[in-house]
């Protein structure tokens, strides 16, 4: 496409042959790949605009606080903002022990068997199955085997199982920072592989996995479709009083009042995303400053 | 039997296993050249506190030691010498079951400390490491603890709570000819300090756990003259209270600090005396070019 | 050993490491503690097994009732209206539509900035574009769904004549735009594998810059560049809310991005969000649907793992 095409044969006037350049087309496609960049995030921007103007009549105080309601003006997001609390709580409760249990597992005991290699193909299996996919497994597992019906505990322990693949993967990735130098160092002071994880390897990773878990659950604040697969309701008037209660959470009140034809909906709607977007945000916010804190305390 | 040492691959993500099981076929003692006992046997016949019988390790299909038979003698410092990847590093390594975290790594034949197979299957390897300590290559404290945390990291590991931990932190460091530098900084990280004085807190940390034997992997390699110099000073104190085995690629060093030496040579001990004989009246030709430095 | 005169380390503490002691078993601790990690991982292949397991248990019972001949040979979905229909390829080509929308969407973006990013961007440029396109990934495919629906439909409307407030089109654009980050990172990873040993190659030979990215290093990366883009497909496939909220529900055999249509998830989150009743035929839909959707997806991901195993193969 761009390469030069001149004869085999050294052009007659060849030192004005060396400064032609073939600068243009490189430009052109330099713009085009800029383009490429701008065009998302542009439209990103232009939309995150408009999503904000819409919303901003509706941001008060009185949205947080109050509970849904038939009339679009006085509907708040409370229930479903304490719901999504107490399902992160929850989902970090089961799926943080799991997860990084299972990359210690991998990267400090597994050797290389059939077994280990098992579980590496399983977890990129995993990662790669479509997230409403796993409402199905907890519809059926939680909800009706199980028997926790369309509660808090259900569907934390979904969102858990769908957040494991992505929670391991980053963990084995902060635990393989730390050098290898250290465990030998450990063994040679006769330390077995428990001592040598609780007062080395994890101290030393820590930053890391903290982080690794904070992405995964600002991940894991938006997830819609397990959720709604495992019936999490779109309208609830009350707050959740056990981990047996019905609940709802941000995305999904976003979801059911995107799906109402009325615009003042579309305007609640509006709302509560940014809300959502400001908590993940922060989440993100907190991860960076508690990487930065804690490999300052390391180093320092 | 010959051992049929299975085809290792050395993945870097593979887990290091502290106490891997060694599954030991019998020993096959390859016919070594014993010369084992130093000529010159004027003083009273010293102690081994070591011992290695036949020792043979791999890693994977490769050989790296052919059957070493060699004595580390008590209260005093043995270099191992030898050009690069004769198998020093291996043999220390095997001597505290080092060399089996790595995976796809084996080992077969004997390593005695006092009267226990070290390789027997009843050791556990673990326990091992506490009363043989080491000190690598590269200075390697523990970026998240103090000064003084990773003096005590030994016991710590071990789940041990000295009664005055103040005075054995202070006793290694002094051991190790820390302690005037750091003792008004024992909360500072591990990691703030230079380079030999880094070394000198990992023989600290061995030295805290008062080990019978202390191992040496090339511990000056990574150090200026002025750090090393310092070492091998210190080296000349311990030997009176340790058992000291160093590894070293530097002869000169192996002729200042050692009172016996040994020279390996592709996986083979060629040849082992006492350092003054070794270095002057070498027995083996290969010994005498490696010391006057024709190859290596 | 000489004694001194601080050992009551040595007697109090290690007494029990001495030789005869060097004989424990390991101990008990570190066994429990790798067989609770080992009991953590294993949860993750119990719920491969998990979702296999539910998938066809529910709809074998579907297929016990519906022969898979009905499933895979009617051309209408039909299971909730009175008139029942249980042919897939509605749904199979909602799915395909939206996804290949969003494909010609994020193919050429995502790979023009790879290669911006892989070959032509300063380091400082690539600092600030790399965490801005990770942004986009990490926006919640429900807001995805609503901008759809509320921003990127009505301004299509003004361009594209006849096309209804739920189509494939907006909800195809919003999903390119998600998997966009993903189809660029996964490129620029395959690029950057490229050896510099072959640019230089083709610089000597007095190739330009761009000759020797679309000559060389585009060749070179091509099944890299292939894995990203069909995990950008099966990301695309398994996507659920943009669709749900911004395509439709509409299950019909066409491929005319601006009517509305239904994709395999969205049947899913749809019957979900009624209450058929479990054990219903209605309600089985569903997991047949998600089993085929989970096979889909499967192929997919093998596939692309493959392609990347091949250019790791042929990097090393």
């Amino acid at each position: 496409m761009t390469t030069p095409h001149p004869s085999v044969a050294p052009p007659a006037d060849s030192a004005g042959w060396l400064r032609t350049g073939h600068t243009r087309h490189e430009a052109a496609f330099r713009a085009l790949c800029k383009l490429a960049i701008a065009l998302p995030l542009c439209l990103l921007v232009v939309l995150g605009g408009s999503l904000v103007v819409e919303a901003w009549p509706r941001l008060g105080a009185s949205f947080v606080t109050s509970y849904p309601s038939r009339f679009a003006e006085s509907a708040g997001i409370l229930p479903a903002l304490v719901g999504t609390a107490l399902l992160m709580g929850l989902t970090a409760l089961f799926a943080i022990p799991l997860g990084v249990g299972a990359a210690v597992y991998l990267e400090e005991y597994a050797q290389k068997t059939r077994w280990s290699a098992l579980l590496e193909l399983n977890i990129t299996t995993l990662a790669g199955v479509p997230s409403i996919l796993y409402g199905l497994l907890g519809l059926e597992l939680f909800v009706r085997v199980m028997d926790l019906g369309r509660s808090l505990v259900a569907g934390a322990a979904t969102l858990a199982l769908l957040l494991l693949p992505m929670l391991i993967t980053v963990s084995r990735e902060a635990l393989r920072t730390v050098p290898r130098e250290l465990r030998e160092a450990c063994f040679a002071l006769g330390a077995d592989r428990a001592a040598t994880l609780r007062r080395v390897v994890l101290p030393m990773c820590m930053p890391g996995v903290l982080t690794g878990i904070i992405l995964s659950l600002s991940r894991a604040i938006g997830e819609t479709a397990p959720l709604i697969t495992i019936g999490a309701l779109g309208y609830v008037a009350f707050l959740p009083t056990s981990l047996g209660s019905a609940f709802t959470a941000l995305p999904i009140q976003i979801f059911n009042w995107v799906s109402r034809p009325q615009a003042a909906f579309r305007a609640n709607a509006a709302a509560a995303i940014v809300v959502l977007l400001v908590l993940m945000l922060l989440m993100n916010g907190v991860a960076l400053w508690l990487r930065k804190r804690l490999q300052k305390r390391i180093t320092g | 039997m010959p051992p049929t040492p299975h085809p290792g691959e050395g993945d870097a993500h593979e887990a290091l296993d502290p106490d891997a099981v060694s599954s030991r076929p019998p020993p096959r003692v390859r016919p070594v050249v014993e010369r084992t006992t130093p000529t010159a046997g004027t003083e009273a016949a010293p102690v081994d506190k070591m011992r290695a019988e036949g020792l043979r390790a791999w890693f994977g299909a490769h050989e790296a030691l052919h059957g070493i038979t060699l004595p580390v003698r008590a209260n005093a410092v043995t270099a191992i010498i030898g050009p690069s990847g004769c198998g020093k590093s291996t043999f220390v390594r095997c001597c505290n079951r080092m060399h089996e975290v790595v995976p796809g790594a084996r080992v077969a034949g004997s390593v005695l400390l006092g009267d226990t197979d070290v390789y027997d299957r009843r050791v556990n390897p673990v326990r091992l490491r506490r009363l043989v300590g080491m000190v690598f290559q590269k200075p390697n404290p523990f970026p998240t603890m103090s000064i003084r945390d990773n003096v005590l990291a030994g016991l710590r590991l071990n789940g041990l709570r000295p009664s005055d931990p103040a005075a054995v932190v202070e006793r290694a460091l002094r051991q190790a000819a820390l302690w005037d530098e750091v003792k008004d900084v024992l909360p500072r990280s591990g990691a703030s300090l230079s380079g030999g004085q880094q070394q000198r807190l990992c023989i600290a940390r061995a030295l805290a756990l008062e080990p019978e034997v202390l191992l040496m992997d090339e511990p000056c390699s990574a150090l200026d003259p002025v750090a090393t110099a310092k070492i091998e000073e210190l080296l000349h104190e311990l030997r009176t209270r340790y058992c000291i085995v160093i590894v070293t690629h530097n002869m000169q060093q192996a002729a200042r600090v050692a009172d016996y030496t040994a020279f390996l040579f592709q996986g083979d001990l060629v040849e082992y005396d006492r350092t003054d004989v070794l270095f002057t009246r070498p027995r083996e030709r290969r010994t005498e070019d490696y010391i006057t430095g024709r190859f290596g | 050993m000489a004694l001194d005169p601080l050992s009551d380390v040595r007697a109090a503490a290690l007494a029990s490491t001495h030789a005869p002691d060097l004989r424990a078993p390991r101990s008990l601790r570190e066994r429990a503690v790798g067989a609770l990690l080992a009991g953590a991982a294993a949860v993750s292949v119990l719920t491969t097994i998990g979702i296999v397991v539910v998938l066809v248990r529910e709809a074998a019972s579907f297929f016990a009732e519906i022969s898979p001949a009905r499933f895979l040979l009617d051309g209408e979905w039909t299971p909730l209206f009175a008139d029942k229909h249980f042919g897939i390829w509605p749904l199979v080509a909602g799915t395909l539509l939206t996804t290949g929308i969003a494909i010609a969407v994020a193919l050429p973006l995502g790979l023009l900035a790879a290669i911006y990013l892989s070959e032509l961007a300063s380091d400082r440029v690539r600092r600030w574009v790399k965490p801005a396109l990770e942004l986009l990934a990490g926006v919640p495919t429900v807001v995805y769904g609503y901008l759809a629906l509320s921003f990127i439909t009505p301004g299509l409307q003004h361009v594209v004549p006849g096309l209804a407030g739920f189509n494939a089109l907006g909800a195809g654009i919003a999903m390119g735009v998600m998997i966009l980050p993903l189809i660029a990172s996964l490129s620029e990873d395959a690029l950057y594998a490229v050896p510099a040993a072959l640019r230089e190659g083709a610089y000597a030979l007095g190739a330009t810059k761009l000759g020797a990215v679309f000559r060389v290093v585009v060749p070179a990366a091509a099944s890299g560049i292939g894995a990203a883009a069909i995990l950008g497909v099966a990301r695309a496939v398994g996507e659920t809310m943009i669709v749900a909220i911004a395509a439709g529900q509409q299950p019909r055999l066409t491929l005319d991005p601006r009517v509305p249509v239904e994709t395999m998830t969205a049947y899913i989150a749809q019957v979900s969000l009624g209450d058929t009743p479990h054990g219903t035929l209605e309600y089985r839909t569903i997991f047949a649907v998600g089993l085929a959707l989970f096979l889909l997806t499967l192929a997919l991901n093998v596939l692309s793992h493959r392609l990347r195993r091949r250019l790791k193969g042929a990097a090393a």
